[in-house]
């Protein structure tokens, strides 16, 4: 479904603060995956997604969606084919527009804007029904402005936008991390219904470690802008925060250099 | 003194259409595009020159609008294809504007008195005066513009251009082609700001390379007096706020000069009311940080007060403020 081969990028190159953000990664998503991407600051889990939506251009390498390569489309030709939630809660919705007109924009991705009225009312009657589902009171506000709504209010309705119109791949980038506890356990559990239901194929970065093992199917580890970690099936399922430090350790040779990853794992 | 305000109204509604166009870039797209500037003379120029060679005066205004949907397309392939940030890119076009404008006129200034204009038709033909016809062509054509301009921004492809202006993460993540749009929004505006331009060209019977030198300023004061004076949020109503705002601006700049203002300083009275119309949201947010802050200081003095001999609420309100800190 997707599949990245040898991706490498370099950020500010030829400066004090040139990076190596990515380093030849490769990894193959087959069709249904939930991935869970987790890595301390800097291990390249964001630059990952960010060069698969098309925000960065890598350097070297090549990214297949469904045998199409896609790495030279631009960001908006490549969002017909993706769902993306940001980690910032303003970034995923237009703050000055209504409920209903975010959504309309979101039901036309990957389709041509013409000359037609920007939404209908049948659509209308669909949307109230999806944002039901929500269970946030919003079917009640179709009209009303987005920067009215809450970070968790914003997150909800950002990952309804990315799945109203189904997503070859859903990329959700750390997108609970702005959010207060009790939100983002709400917004991941959404997020796993949806992705449930409606059988997405999804990648996940997160900062928490027990959320990225408490969720999807599969789990990856990025270090220093590698893959150090791949893990699925049984091992996944039985996986706990110690084996994962562990075999982290084992994998990089250096502690999980993480304070927010640390402290999430430390209250139970 | 009423002939004076007529005439205020009349100058206005036709300032409008540029007020809408500068309302697309500055409000919509969420850039200041000073193309205008080079594009109100261009829609005057080339609606002189049109004229002058004997053209019908509504085709002028035509090719005006198309000329300056030019000027915005420039602008926009500066933006979005050499990647210049706005402000420069529109400063850019103006300048190339100036030059541009003077090959279009020959000279510096041409002349259109005793020439049939859009106006001549219902001073000469239905015997309005000057004014009259002026209100009645330039609110004609804004009122068309805004049931135009509504009906755009309220398509697939407006409500994209309106995203683009919100927030291009969001609107890119859409599949939107956020370059296209943004070169949209500058092609519709500049064709309306240059439409503007032949419209004043015609009611002032002459059109000169300077004309355009503070339009945007002007612009920016009758989009800023609209929205304090008569806007909301709905999009009709902040439309018909601008052409209102445009025609304010007109009487306020008559009733200056009739309280003895000298006229050499209009420019400066504008762009101190556009200073001062642009800190008050600022000046709004400072006050009221200065409000909570003193309810907060009241808050604490009472609390502190109440500490004493009152007993448990007062102790209760010593533990909160404890809590607090």
């Amino acid at each position: 479904m997707l599949k990245v081969k040898n991706l490498s990028i370099l950020f500010n190159a030829g400066t004090i603060n040139e990076r190596q953000a990515l380093k030849n990664v490769s990894v193959t998503l087959q069709n249904g995956d939930f991935v869970t991407v987790i890595g301390g600051n800097g291990a390249g889990k964001s630059t990952l997604l960010n060069c698969i939506a098309g925000v960065h251009t890598p350097d070297r390498g090549h990214i297949y969606i469904d045998e199409t390569e896609v790495t030279n489309w631009s960001e908006h030709k490549r969002a017909k084919l993706l769902g993306r939630v940001f980690q910032d809660p303003m970034m995923g919705t237009a703050g000055n527009m209504g409920i209903e007109e975010n959504l309309a924009l979101a039901y036309r991705r990957g389709n041509f804007r013409g000359l037609r009225w920007g939404i209908s009312n049948a659509e209308r009657a669909m949307y109230r029904e999806q944002l039901k589902r929500l269970e946030l009171g919003l079917e009640d506000r179709l009209t009303a402005k987005v920067r009215l709504l809450s970070g968790g209010q914003r997150q909800a309705l950002t990952l309804l936008m990315a799945t109203l119109k189904q997503p070859k791949l859903l990329l959700l980038d750390e997108h609970t991390a702005a959010l207060d506890p009790k939100t983002a356990q709400k917004v991941l559990a959404l997020s796993e219904k949806i992705i449930a239901e409606n059988g997405l194929t999804a990648m996940m970065v997160t900062h928490n470690m027990r959320d990225a093992i408490a969720y999807g199917n599969r789990l990856i580890m990025m270090n220093d802008g590698e893959i150090v970690l791949d893990i699925s099936g049984e091992e996944k399922k039985n996986l706990t925060v110690e084996a994962l430090l562990r075999a982290f350790e084992r994998a990089s040779g250096s502690e999980f250099a993480n304070d927010r990853a640390l402290l999430s794992m430390g209250k139970k | 003194m009423l002939n004076e305000i007529t005439g205020a109204i009349g100058l206005g509604l036709l300032w409008a259409v540029m007020t809408i166009g500068v309302y697309i870039t500055y409000r919509i797209l969420d850039i200041a595009d000073l193309t205008v500037e080079g594009t109100i003379t261009m829609g005057a120029s080339i609606a002189a020159i049109c004229i002058t060679g004997g053209m019908n005066p509504w085709l002028a205004l035509l090719l005006a609008f198309l000329g300056g949907m030019a000027a915005g397309l420039c602008t926009g392939l500066l933006h979005t294809v050499l990647r210049i940030p706005p402000l420069l890119s529109g400063i850019l076009t103006m300048i190339a504007l100036w030059s541009i404008n003077l090959h279009i006129m020959g000279r510096s200034n041409v002349s259109l008195l005793r020439m049939e204009t859009v106006f001549t038709y219902f001073t000469d033909t239905l015997g309005m005066s000057k004014n009259i016809a002026m209100i009645v062509v330039g609110g004609g054509i804004a009122l068309v513009l805004m049931c135009i301009i509504y009906w755009f921004f309220g398509t697939e492809i407006g409500c994209s251009i309106r995203a683009t202006g919100n927030n291009q993460n969001m609107a890119r993540a859409q599949g939107i082609n956020t370059k296209v749009a943004i070169t949209l929004g500058l092609i519709i505006s500049n064709g309306l700001v240059a439409l503007s331009g032949a419209l004043i060209a015609q009611s002032q019977a002459y059109s000169d390379v300077q004309m355009g030198t503070g339009s945007i300023v002007i612009a920016l004061a009758s989009l800023i007096i609209g929205e304090v004076l008569f806007g909301k949020d709905q999009f009709f109503r902040r439309l018909l706020s601008l052409a209102l705002g445009a025609v304010a601006y007109r009487i306020i700049i008559v009733l200056v000069l009739r309280l003895g203002m000298d006229s050499n300083d209009l420019k400066l009275f504008t762009a101190i009311t556009v200073a001062i119309a642009l800190y008050l949201p600022t000046l709004k947010k400072m006050a009221a940080k200065r409000m909570a802050r003193k309810q907060q200081a009241r808050l604490e003095a009472e609390e502190e007060a109440g500490g004493g001999p009152d007993g448990p609420e007062g102790l209760d309100g010593a533990q909160i403020t404890e809590e607090g800190r």
